[in-house]
């Protein structure tokens, strides 16, 4: 497979391969599992992945027909990235650790963030409620019942000040889960890590600011396609210059898996959005090789072990054959694929809710084995609130016991070379790269999405999982079988007082602040909206001036307007 | 396959901020598959376009699709706008991520069932027939 969009995917049937295996296979069909089967049939006429692929009896080198290790494969380190893009992998630095956390005000969610660094972990990661997330500040009508309760609620730069309180940026790498308002929430973290004294060109930390995978999956998303896309595209400008260490963007495949999406569809839609962006920076006329080094990405672990590994393997020899051959880049750093991982919470039961912890060990071991950079593992409470202290410390002793404990990280790429492992790599690959060209024939990811094609696929696929699941094709345990009788568990309760903590501090912050400065500096943001300028310069000095979040976000939609989608069911 | 007279009208609504629609989705396309008459709202609906929707669409169900943790906030102001309208008959289901001990008062409130992940969509559509034996 030298020729890499052009490779094939491996026919299912065994195929003439050397003469000599393929006829020690016939043979071993013929005399061994014959009489095998004749026995002891097999116990489903078909065996598939958690995404309803086909999986075959054997795979053998039969399956790795034209299959090159030099090319396909190499070596840790090196193009294509197969075996993982450091030569030393876990040996000389273990993934990072990074739990996602947020809930209730600033200040509850400093405090968690505070017990999980003094319990080992090693990075930050910052869950945020839904009305920041949709850019309403807490006490906007539409925040009524939602403040603090899936995120930690944050409506100015205020907030973020109480929320890094004690925690170093200069030492601590710290990811935020936010898209449509990212550019704004970004400026509120760089400005407090100006007031901490720290640099900007040493800061480090991941943006997720994927606005694209908002459209297709998770639908928080502010303003329609193109203005959205523009203001991205602000932020990769603004990064390369302002923030070198900081990755501007975390294209995520996450939402797209919860959102019922195969494995395939996963890899394929991230990766196509990868290239949105990419191409959508080449046309603001930024180079290729400036801006693609601050470019990550974030892919779901769900519970098909195999098939997870498969997609993250795929996922680096794609995005190195794309950067090489479709854009052209030049520099090492802008080939390699770096991902973050989290564990499914689609996958995670509410029933036997024990049960979780170790579907979320299995899970962040595919991570771990498909080469992950940094991860989450979801906490067991998971599908009834947000984690309890002492379902989230599990979690991340998961993380450390798969470090630590079962010799996994004491080789790169254990798996590299089995024949199961390379030919799901390439089938998953080869599969992927037809969703590609699909986007591609239909104008690209923004026209994709504007037609509805991903939301179907999504759509079309999670239901036949359901399907599968109503008809016990697929068993979930404590589910639709193995079920058992039990007891509540206990939870995390966030309560109304949250919010009423939250207007009180607003109140406050709007008869303190300057408002003719806030005023003046939002109608500079408004006039910049209007015209083509770098936004970014304008959202920090908004924020600076505690400008809230609700209107920075509201200065915006009046220019750009709201976006409504086309539902589809 | 014998069709009842009246389809049994339902509306599927997604409240609040959150936009997770795959619960949503999936139940709207079972309930339709099932033989009902299927309205999806799409997203973000506030609790006054749910009951304005109700009338207008002249529905025997409606199922909220919950993830958020507004269920408390969010139920409560639907039942009541349904009471101003009339529409108190109606069979008001939620499905999503709902803490048990949420249950008991979001029941009293009004709400006929709760659906708790992992039921099946047989168990939603046989709970509905259940139901609403007659339609209206």
């Amino acid at each position: 497979m030298n020729q890499p969009t052009d490779s094939k995917a491996k026919p299912p049937a065994v195929a003439g391969n050397s003469g000599k295996a393929s006829s020690a296979l016939t043979d071993w069909e013929k005399r061994i599992l014959g009489p095998t089967l004749a026995k002891s049939p097999e116990r489903q006429k078909e065996f598939t992945t958690t995404s309803l692929y086909p999986i075959r009896r054997l795979y053998t080198e039969a399956d790795l027909d034209g299959w090159d290790p030099a090319s396909d494969l190499s070596l840790p380190g090196e193009p294509p990235y197969t075996r993982g893009i450091h030569a030393s992998m876990y040996r000389s630095r273990l993934w990072t650790m990074r739990q996602f956390a947020g809930f209730g005000t600033a200040e509850d969610t400093n405090q968690r963030f505070r017990y999980l660094l003094a319990h080992g972990q090693t990075g930050l990661s910052t869950a945020f409620d839904l009305p920041t997330l949709m850019g309403y500040d807490s006490d906007h009508p539409l925040s009524e019942g939602e403040v603090g309760k899936c995120g930690v609620a944050i409506s100015s730069l205020d907030d973020m000040e109480v929320l890094f309180d004690q925690i170093p940026l200069i030492d601590v790498t710290t990811s935020m889960t936010i898209n449509s308002p990212a550019a704004v929430v970004w400026a509120m973290y760089l400005a407090v890590a100006e007031k901490q004294g720290a640099d900007w060109k040493r800061i480090s930390g991941t943006l997720q600011n994927d606005i694209l995978k908002e459209y297709i999956a998770q639908k928080e998303y502010i303003y329609p396609p193109e203005p959205s896309m523009r203001i991205v595209i602000d932020t990769f400008e603004f990064g390369m210059k302002q923030t070198p260490k900081f990755n501007v963007i975390s294209i995520s495949g996450y939402h797209i898996r919860e959102a019922g999406s195969t494995a395939i569809q996963e890899l394929a839609f991230t990766l196509r959005d990868g290239m949105e962006y990419v191409e959508w920076a080449l046309r603001r006329g930024l180079k290729v090789d400036e801006f693609a080094p601050q470019l990550s990405f974030f892919f779901n672990a769900h519970n098909d072990f195999f098939e997870e590994i498969a997609k993250y393997r795929a996922a680096r020899r794609i995005w190195y054959k794309a950067m090489t051959e479709r854009y052209k880049a030049q520099n090492p750093r802008s080939w390699a694929l770096r991902f973050h991982t989290q564990t499914a919470g689609c996958s995670l039961t509410a029933q036997q809710p024990m049960n979780n912890v170790v579907r979320t060990a299995i899970q962040a071991l595919a991570g771990v084995l498909g080469g992950t950079q940094s991860l989450h593992t979801n906490s067991l409470d998971e599908a009834w609130a947000l984690p309890t202290e002492f379902a989230a410390t599990i979690a991340l002793r998961t993380q450390q016991i798969i470090a630590h404990e079962t010799g996994v990280t004491n080789t790169v790429d254990p798996l590299g070379g089995s024949y199961f492992v390379e030919a799901l790599t390439n089938e998953v690959e080869q599969a992927a790269w037809d969703y590609v060209r699909r986007i591609d024939a239909m104008g690209g990811m923004v026209a994709a999405i504007e037609n509805g094609y991903p939301q179907r696929e999504i759509a079309e696929a999670s239901y036949r999982y359901q399907m599968a699941v109503d008809k016990k094709e697929k068993i979930i345990v404590g589910v639709n079988d193995y079920v058992t009788a039990e007891k509540p568990l206990e939870i995390l309760q966030i309560d109304e007082s949250v919010a009423h903590r939250q207007a009180a501090r607003l109140n406050k912050l709007r008869a303190d602040r300057s408002s003719a400065e806030v005023e003046r500096r939002l109608n500079a943001l408004r006039r910049a909206a209007e015209g083509s300028e770098n936004l970014m310069p304008f959202i920090y000095d908004a924020v600076k001036a505690y400008a809230t979040l609700g209107e920075v976000c509201e200065a915006m939609r009046t220019v750009f307007g709201a976006y409504e989608e086309v539902a589809i069911t | 396959m014998r069709m009842p007279e009246k389809r049994i009208r339902v509306l599927i609504a997604k409240p609040g901020l959150d936009g997770h629609d795959r619960g949503a989705k999936v139940i709207a396309r079972a309930l339709r598959d099932a033989g009902m008459e299927v309205i999806y709202t799409g997203l973000r609906q506030t609790p006054e376009m749910i009951a304005s929707a109700a009338v207008q669409e002249d529905v025997d169900v409606i199922g909220l699709s919950i993830l958020s943790g507004a269920h408390n906030t969010l139920c409560p102001q639907l039942m009541k706008l349904l009471h101003e309208k009339g529409m108190q008959d109606v069979t008001v289901l939620v499905g999503g991520i709902i803490p048990e001990a949420d249950i008991p008062g979001l029941k009293q409130a009004g709400i006929a069932e709760i659906f708790l992940p992992g039921t099946s969509t047989q168990h939603i559509i046989d709970f509905i027939h259940k139901r609403v034996a007659q339609p209206r």
